[in-house]
């Protein structure tokens, strides 16, 4: 693994110089200098940095916790640097944004708790060890009493050093097909046929963290719901599904983007009906949109050879997300998920006493280098899968998912077989790897 | 005149980057004491400016106390825009060192006052008392900077209207789009680089032979503004053999034959790492 214990820069060294702790990184302090602001300017160099679909040997700069053009730095404000930080040959990319994560370490976002506030938070400061800088919080199926009681403990907040951002809650569910159900238990299965909308209104309680839907398209009124939603900026996924090619693509005409993780709990590919699969090839997208999918890749949820096909099919709509269970991080044996008991037997989790496969327990990271592994895929096609395709799938791009000029500049020192070195959150840094000396 | 000629363009590159090593060693630049440099854009002075970067990586050079006056820039083109010489300085030269940029000066074409911000150049070359060594490519119709053929061997920094010949060869950089092409520069003058204390002049390719050949070998003409230097008291060409293929013969084996002597201003090389080491070596190993 690549050390991290930051040396300072050469060719500074004759101007006064004294040592300054960055998070644990050491570095070198160089004198101030005028500028339109006051906030220290970091650069990272020695580094690759995934800027424009490639990795680039560039430097990276950040100020007040956005990414600085150096350029403009340099022309227009005659300012350098105040710390350099030597990044060792590492890998830069955008932190990794998870929409599909049910829980972790022993947490679990749909069991209905009053304290669900210190979960949530255990999780997203645990995440950071795997890259993730950004979630969308995921509840399965449940009954409306439990939608009441957490989604208005949720609130949409910032990252930082005590964890992961919060984008907004993706829920799974319960307006979903009986037969498609997986995991998520059959009597808190509902539909919308009665009062469309409100009837959806009425089982959440509250859409106002709420940022992505999974919804069966097939079930009546699905239309309006979907189209009611997406007024709403709230991303619609099609998922746990029988629908057909023609119910998927109406479904994306009236708004819907993603595709919740792709050929699992949907009708499987087939040649004269390709199902929800068909839309990675659909001519029927309107112009100028993308339907987004999202990816299990853990080597279980989605065999290889079908992660190479959806991948070569529509690389630019891939989206790794880890739909992981309150097993994550945790040792083998027994866990709820909702309103169920899972057994979790190395990377394998099924609901106790069956063989139906219900979330995952890899960690985004893990996924990250499975994908690439799996596909042969470069080095930034997988990195980009976990970073700019969810943020481009939230429309969140301008600030998250890339390392462009006035982006958060959140991100990822990473070693070249992927595994995370340290996290950064607006430019500070939130986690490292234990092993590295200081 | 000296005229280096090494057998290709890389070894040109290097020796060219060697020269102002050790100029800048010597010089022994420090806090009140800055090297002033004048600098080229365009494809020649690449390979120059790679090997500068690299010395500077290795610690054998810093630029911390050298000034820097540019060339030239076009008139009307965002300061942003890929082919504009602030971006070609910063991508290829200045974001790689440790040069401050209060002490890069590049002319800038989108003031609203384009002869004052000319007259302002001029003025903050004397105020960082002349320079020291200026760098400078030619185009094939031998100008240097912006110079078109024709123009006056003593001017100064001003504003110029582009000869067609280089609009026509600019348009590769601007999608092929005559129209997107700028028509205008400002320019340092023939008389501005004339100034300096020393000239370098890169001339690389067999495009450039015929330009070379007019520069040293016929008189001074203000239709081939490179010949001016031949009136510089100290002036370096530095030629690959390509652009040696217009001149005579003998003109090329005599030159030739002075590269072990002219070999000495690269030979030995010095660094900033031998500190201490400048002051002792402050008389040139060799002069004309």
């Amino acid at each position: 693994m690549v050390a991290l214990d930051v040396e300072p820069v050469h060719g500074v060294k004759a101007l006064a110089m004294w040592w300054y702790k960055v998070g644990s990184l050491s570095a070198l302090i160089m004198p101030s200098n005028k500028s339109v602001s006051d906030a220290p300017i970091f650069q990272f160099t020695n580094c690759r940095i995934l800027r424009n679909h490639e990795l680039q040997r560039e430097d990276l700069w950040v100020r007040e916790g956005k990414i600085l053009n150096p350029e403009k730095l340099f022309f227009d404000e005659k300012g350098s640097a105040d710390i350099q930080l030597d990044c060792k040959d590492s890998i830069i990319a955008p932190g990794f944004i998870d929409v599909q994560i049910n829980g972790g370490f022993g947490v679990d976002f749909s069991l209905a708790t009053d304290d669900f506030k210190s979960g949530i938070d255990l999780v997203s400061q645990k995440i950071l060890s795997h890259g993730v800088t950004s979630f969308c919080p995921t509840l399965v199926t449940s009954p409306p009493s439990v939608y009441h009681q957490i989604l208005p403990q949720i609130s949409i907040r910032n990252g930082g050093a005590h964890g992961a951002g919060i984008l907004g809650a993706h829920l799974e569910g319960p307006f979903i097909s009986k037969e498609k159900k997986g995991a998520h238990p059959e009597h808190c299965l509902r539909t919308f046929e009665a009062g469309a909308f409100q009837d959806l209104l009425a089982t959440y309680g509250t859409l106002d963290c709420v940022r992505i839907v999974t919804l069966a398209p097939e079930m009546k009124r699905s239309s309006e719901v979907i189209h009611e939603l997406t007024k709403r900026d709230i991303c619609v996924s099609l998922g746990h599904s029988v629908a057909n090619l023609s119910q998927a693509e109406e479904a994306v005409q009236h708004g819907a983007t993603f595709i919740t993780h792709l050929f699992n709990a949907m009708l499987p590919f087939h040649h004269r009906d390709p199902g929800i699969v068909g839309l990675l090839t659909s001519d029927k997208i309107p112009a100028g949109r993308r339907v987004f999918y999202g990816m299990i890749s853990d080597g279980i949820h989605t065999n290889p050879a079908a992660l190479r096909i959806a991948h070569r099919a529509h690389p630019k709509g891939l989206v790794l997300v880890t739909d992981a269970i309150a097993g994550m991080g945790l040792a083998p044996g027994r866990h709820t998920l909702g309103q169920q008991v899972v057994e979790i037997d190395g990377l394998n989790t099924y609901i106790a006493g069956t063989k139906t496969l219900s979330g995952s327990v890899a960690t985004m990271d893990a996924c990250v280098r499975h994908f690439l592994e799996a596909t042969g895929c470069s080095v930034e096609t997988a990195l980009e899968a976990a970073s700019l395709h969810p943020a481009q799938l939230l429309g969140i791009e301008h600030k998250k998912g890339t390392l462009n000029y006035d982006s958060d500049a959140d991100f990822l020192m990473l070693n070249d077989s992927l595994y995370v070195q340290a996290t950064y959150i607006a430019g500070e840094q939130v986690w490292r790897q234990d092993t590295l000396g200081m | 005149m000296k005229l280096i000629i090494l057998e290709t363009y890389a070894q040109a590159s290097e020796w060219a980057a060697k020269y102002i090593r050790n100029r800048i060693v010597h010089f022994n630049p420090g806090p009140g004491r800055y090297f002033t440099l004048g600098l080229p854009t365009g494809s020649t002075p690449l390979g120059c400016y790679k090997k500068l970067i690299e010395y500077y990586r290795n610690g054998d050079l810093s630029f911390k106390y050298v000034k820097t006056f540019n060339m030239d820039e076009y008139v009307g083109l965002p300061r942003d825009h890929p082919e504009s010489y602030h971006s070609f300085m910063w991508n290829n030269f200045f974001k790689h060192i440790d040069i401050l940029a209060e002490n890069t000066h590049i002319l800038d074409g989108n003031a609203a006052d384009l002869q004052a911000e000319c007259d302002a150049f001029e003025d903050k070359i004397k105020a960082a008392g002349g320079i020291e060594l200026f760098v400078g490519g030619i185009g094939p119709d031998g100008h240097i900077a912006f110079n078109e053929p024709g123009s006056s061997l003593v001017s100064r920094t001003r504003v110029k209207t582009l000869a067609m010949d280089t609009i026509l060869a600019n348009a590769r950089f601007f999608d092929g789009d005559l129209s997107k092409v700028p028509t205008m520069a400002l320019t340092v003058g023939v008389g501005t680089v004339m100034d300096a204390r020393e000239v370098m002049i890169l001339i690389t390719g067999a495009h450039k032979a015929f330009a070379l050949y007019k520069a040293i070998e016929e008189g001074v003409n203000h239709m081939w503004t490179v010949s001016a230097f031949q009136q510089h008291p100290n002036t370096v060409f530095v030629c690959d053999e390509d652009a040696t293929l217009e001149l005579k013969v003998k003109t090329v084996k005599y030159f030739k034959g002075l590269m072990m002597v002219h070999n000495k201003l690269v030979e030995p090389l010095y660094s900033m790492k031998e500190t201490g080491a400048e002051g002792s070596q402050s008389k040139k190993p060799y002069s004309d």
